[in-house]
């Protein structure tokens, strides 16, 4: 994963809320076994609809509950491909919101009003680092879990970090590990 | 100190702050073959393959082909064969397209009963809370986690808040687990869970078989829930053959505490049917479609095609469709073939039934089930996704509306322009045989 700290630039707008992965990325898309090339296809479907506008900027500003549903990742590497680096909303869904931070494509949480705001500057900066949001409306601070924070500014490998910690592994499944079921034996 | 059910289930499966332990790990076609992949690459090896469990379903057809070369659409062909080599190469157990035990993973989880008290369950799929049902810790992932997983065996995972939604009075004649959920979903909003384990408790989840606390589990993420569970009791046991009586271990203490607490009268509730486009949109039955009072609902009733004040059970339907691992398991099945038993589906009505697994449709064979269903007009499928979430040959033509047991009712999930109303099976079953909402309550006598 490539490190990210400051995003800048312009600012999509999607005055939706409750958008769900199904619009994100349509399931038809999601037969591909690559991890790459699903930004042609997002928003498949509403962005046939007249009047669509949704310019490539390093910054979505967008509606509660985005990202509802669905737990695919096709969502946020559609969202990464398609030219976004940071997604701005007044909430996530969970799964959602975890999928983005272990692809580099940084989830930012802010009241409602102020991304009206942010919407209506058109321009913004993002910095991970200091955890704040500079816009024409001014400097708005958000909360993010330090060591998502952490493994974001650094780009680490998840996966690497947890086999650093192997032996950890190997102590519960020898001392704590419950027994059964066996998968295998079915 | 008491404790819930979450945190006894946690605290055993905390491997170090923040990195849990994964007892299972059920694996589908879709979400996984980036992940294995990528071990590829970077040649790493899948850790415990003696916890992972494999199986086709999001993609095949439920048209009774038992192999993945049967598969007419080139890309769900090339992904149930990629899972199958994945699998092989890996050595992870699957029972892909034409084995008996084939099914949802949601429905052959707990079937094979590699689904169990207290463990840790996960699945790059939304829907794996419904193995919470069984008192266990389970929810859905993305495919970079499920790379984790099956690297690991352990999961990143910041500890959630824990919430208990506590259910007084019982269900009335005819209102069923599907209904308290949407009721649930209705009064707490399409959000209301986002960060939370639920767990779902109180006199009228007891009184619910293990199949009604499944389909309530299993709709927690449509409330934003991480994951929903159910405590052990008689019920849960029963399910098993050898049941330890360890297991009655997890529930919560008498006196443990959450971070939050919901009361929902169950006795309040009728049947329920969506209106809009998400979960939370619902009305009674005896009700009408409401006045909008967002944006996100103005714009569901203009892709509905609904308008404010249509009684709910003057709303016609082209389809009825009764599957998903939200209610396809035997008991879904009997319950809406004893409605439409001796009946016939309306004469403009496209009616199917799809077994959530290839044991499910074998059991109702042999109760005879399907001879209810296809002598009142229905299509009797083979397993799988189905008409859920159409990403296989069933689903919806652009305006065809939608009486369906599944678990979402976002635009174009079954198929492009499609529209979807959510209900119970029974609800389901009756409205096929009228040919729009009927209130099963009163209906037939």
């Amino acid at each position: 994963m490539k490190a990210i700290n400051i995003i800048e630039g312009g600012v999509s707008v999607l005055a939706r809320s409750d958008v769900d992965t199904d619009q994100i990325i349509p399931k038809q898309f999601l037969k591909r076994v690559e991890r790459t090339g699903f930004g042609e296809f997002l928003f498949y479907d509403w962005a046939k609809e007249p009047g669509w506008h949704l310019p490539v900027n390093p910054i979505l500003a967008t509606g509660a509950n985005f990202g509802s549903g669905s737990s695919r990742e096709h969502a946020p590497w559609a969202l990464e491909d398609y030219g976004f680096q940071a997604i701005v909303a007044p909430s996530f869904a969970d799964i959602f919101y975890s999928n983005c931070t272990k692809i580099g494509l940084l989830p930012v949480v802010l009241p409602e009003d102020q991304v009206k705001a942010l919407m209506e500057a058109g321009e913004a900066e993002i910095n991970l680092q200091e955890q704040t949001v500079t816009f024409a409306g001014g400097v708005v601070p958000f909360d993010i879990d330090p060591e998502i924070a952490r493994r974001l500014l650094e780009g680490l490998d998840d996966i690497g970090i947890t086999l650093e910690q192997q032996h950890l592994i190997d102590a519960y499944e020898a001392e704590r590990e419950r027994s059964g079921p066996v998968t295998t034996s079915l | 100190m008491p404790k819930n059910l979450f945190e006894k289930i946690w605290e055993r499966h905390e491997v170090a702050p923040s990195l849990i332990y994964i007892d299972l790990h059920l694996v589908h076609e879709v979400t996984s073959p980036q992940a294995f992949e990528s071990l590829r690459m970077k040649e790493r090896t899948l850790r415990r393959p003696d916890r992972t469990l494999a199986t086709a379903d999001h993609n095949v057809p439920t048209d009774g082909s038992t192999t993945a070369q049967q598969i007419k659409d080139h890309l769900s062909r090339k992904q149930v064969e990629v899972l199958e080599q994945n699998c092989a190469e890996f050595g992870v157990p699957i029972h892909s397209i034409g084995s008996d035990q084939q099914g949802i993973v949601h429905v052959i989880g707990p079937e094979l009963r590699v689904t169990q008290p207290g463990m840790t369950i996960v699945c790059g799929d939304s829907h794996t809370s419904t193995h919470g049902a069984f008192a266990a810790l389970a929810f859905g992932i993305g495919t970079s986690e499920v790379e984790h997983v099956l690297a690991t065996q352990t999961l990143q995972q910041k500890k959630p808040a824990s919430m208990r939604v506590n259910y007084e009075g019982e269900l009335g004649f005819g209102v069923t687990a599907k209904d308290l959920i949407l009721g649930t979903i209705g009064q707490l909003g399409t959000s209301g869970a986002q960060g939370y384990v639920v767990e779902y408790a109180g006199a009228p989840i007891r009184a619910l078989s293990m199949e009604g606390r499944m389909t309530i589990c299993n709709m927690s993420i449509e409330w934003g829930g991480r994951a929903g569970m159910v405590a052990v009791d008689d019920t849960t046991l029963a399910w098993f053959d050898d049941a330890p009586e360890e297991w009655r271990e997890f529930t919560s203490d008498d006196d443990a505490s959450f971070d939050r607490e919901e009361t929902v009268d169950a006795s309040a509730l009728s049947p329920q049917v969506t209106w809009g486009t998400t979960p939370g949109h619902v009305a009674p039955v005896d009700g009408a479609v409401p006045e909008p009072s967002t944006e996100s609902e103005e714009r569901a009733l203009v892709y509905m095609d609904l308008e404010p004040g249509r009684a709910i059970e003057e709303i016609e339907l082209d389809t009825v469709f009764i599957g998903s691992c939200t209610n396809s398991r035997i008991g879904d099945l009997r319950a809406a073939a004893e409605v439409v038993k001796g009946r016939k589906v309306s004469r403009d009505i496209r009616a199917m039934v799809v077994p959530g697994s290839a044991q499910v449709k074998i059991q109702a064979e042999k109760e005879g089930l399907d001879e209810v269903f296809r002598d009142a007009g229905f299509d009797w499928r083979s397993a799988g996704c189905s008409m859920c979430l159409g990403m296989n040959p069933d689903t919806l033509q652009p305006g065809e509306r939608c009486a369906s047991t599944s678990n979402r009712n976002f635009e174009g999930r079954q198929g492009k322009g499609g529209r979807t109303h959510l209900v119970s099976p029974q609800m389901a079953a009756a409205a096929a045989v009228e040919g729009r909402f009927v209130d099963i309550r009163g209906w037939g006598e």
